[in-house]
């Protein structure tokens, strides 16, 4: 058994696990945060991504002992009902799911996505290294890719997350 | 997952004496997805995370050291890297996900292992994965498998972009031994060749840690990585090309061209960047390029369609890397 404390949403838990569990895992079965969803398991479906220290990542690729003293943010800590994120409005006003899967990933990956672009990180689909002005809607597709939806609600989830890249630059 | 007992390593000296029977984790993003399946089932691991191997800094004479533990995401835009070394820019932001490119490290990049489905299938014989059980992907479904360098024992492709970029670029990787020592290696002797042992996937012994990767001093010349998949984005290359062309006026003063997705490592070919040097770019002299390159080729069905693909890849990007006309 691993002793690990974690920082999740500004709440800090201490946990005593398997050091075989993942971090998605610890999240969902041993802190009852079930926002944050199992998809494929294997880091292709991007279902599990949560913040871990600013950056999204793939929490069913990490173990929980990895973390030790980590600040974490899951899909709950974005925003709760009555007071929802900017993007979790959006992705409601824009209908940028189906049945919804998928989404607290999409929400926590383009939270971060944001802020990598804020910061000047280039893509595979920028024309030069400098990183883009504005997210065009090739840009966010390809930041996003690691974020997969089955019912294909992409093109409402790119409107949403433009909607949100407009009002921020 | 089989269980395994874990251990946070606090540095460099401390990873390498609990190393030797051991398996290091860093990002962890393909170890723990082969754990998973059990395809690697390490006794214990040694968690490096919070080793101090995460810093991009200059070197005396000119060259870049990406420490060990850099993210992709951070290689990809540190400003000396894009500005330098604009192929390795490339070739990273090509691979993977957001999302994976954050976890994933320089050093644990290195070693990622093949993508090939029948080892990643544990009801199956793979000699990658049990020595000596057999190869069923030379029969089988071979898509995305070898067309240069493999042997009768294995037909598996390293996946990677990041170390494509790095063998164009003649980089350098600091690995450190039990011994305290640090070896340099060069970054096209580290992957090896399938051969009679394909389980062994690069020249690391049993507790050595890569420490870094060394770039050479920035050179002269247009940097293009080319990657070819089935997928727009967020997929494994078919084919991928890494090229640092430099002209002298009207002729080649040297091409550095590395692939991927092709063989067992990133493959550079000297007999193919001879018979361009010095030469004045031309359709025939690509294509003769392309000859050179395929001469021992060899497809197994699936993979066929590699052959001609990689030859117009090859001349694509010699035609964009020579052209005056675009901008360097």
């Amino acid at each position: 058994m691993e002793t690990t404390e974690l920082s999740v949403n500004g709440k800090t838990h201490k946990l005593e696990a398997d050091s075989r569990v993942t971090l998605l895992d610890a999240l969902r079965n041993h802190l009852g945060l079930t926002g944050t969803k199992k998809g494929c398991d294997h880091g292709q479906c991007g279902a599990c991504t949560v913040i871990v220290e600013g950056r999204r990542i793939n929490s069913c690729l990490t173990l929980a002992c990895m973390h030790d003293g980590d600040e974490i943010t899951t899909i709950e800590g974005l925003g709760e009902p009555g007071n929802l994120s900017a993007l979790q409005s959006a992705f409601v006003a824009h209908d940028g799911f189906q049945c919804g899967y998928c989404t607290p990933g999409q929400i926590c990956s383009a939270t971060a996505m944001l802020e990598e672009a804020k910061a000047g990180w280039p893509s595979f689909v920028s024309d030069d290294l400098e990183g883009p002005d504005a997210l065009s809607d090739e840009e966010i597709s390809e930041r996003m890719s690691g974020n997969l939806c089955r019912c294909a609600a992409y093109p409402n989830i790119v409107d949403a997350i433009r909607k949100v890249a407009g009002a921020k630059s | 997952m089989k269980p395994f007992t874990y251990a946070r390593a606090t540095d460099r000296a401390d990873a390498i004496a609990q190393g030797g029977n051991a398996t290091y984790i860093a990002g962890g993003t393909n170890l723990l997805d082969l754990m998973k399946l059990e395809v690697m089932a390490p006794d214990k691991l040694v968690d490096i995370n919070r080793l101090d191997l995460a810093e991009i800094s200059g070197t005396d004479d000119g060259a870049l050291r990406i420490g060990a533990l850099v993210t992709n995401s951070d290689c990809a835009a540190d400003t000396r890297v894009r500005q330098d070394y604009p192929v390795l820019s490339r070739a990273i932001l090509a691979g993977a996900s957001g999302q994976l490119r954050n976890k994933a490290t320089t050093g644990g990049n290195l070693c990622q292992r093949t993508r090939c489905y029948y080892f990643y299938d544990m009801a199956i014989p793979c000699n990658k994965r049990e020595p000596g059980s057999g190869c069923q992907a030379m029969q089988g479904f071979n898509r995305i498998h070898a067309i240069l360098g493999a042997s009768d024992a294995c037909i598996a492709t390293y996946p990677g972009d990041m170390a494509v970029a790095m063998t164009a670029l003649d980089a350098q990787i600091q690995i450190e031994g039990a011994d305290g020592e640090t070896r340099l290696v060069p970054i096209q002797e580290f992957h090896l060749l399938p051969g009679d042992h394909p389980e062994k996937d690069n020249i690391l012994a049993a507790g050595e840690l890569i420490t870094g990767v060394i770039l050479p001093p920035p050179v002269e010349g247009k940097q293009i990585y080319r990657k070819v998949r089935d997928r727009a984005s967020y997929a494994f290359a078919l084919c991928s090309l890494a090229a640092v062309v430099e002209m002298d006026g009207e002729t080649i003063a040297s091409a550095a061209l590395a692939f991927g997705g092709l063989a067992h490592k990133p493959w550079r070919d000297p007999d193919v960047e001879a018979l361009l040097v010095g030469e004045k770019p031309s359709a025939d002299l690509f294509g003769k390029a392309a000859d050179q390159l395929l001469a021992d080729a060899q497809g197994y069905g699936s993979n066929d369609f590699k052959i001609p693909l990689t030859k117009r890849v090859l001349i694509s990007v010699l035609k964009e890397a020579t052209d005056k006309g675009a901008a360097a």
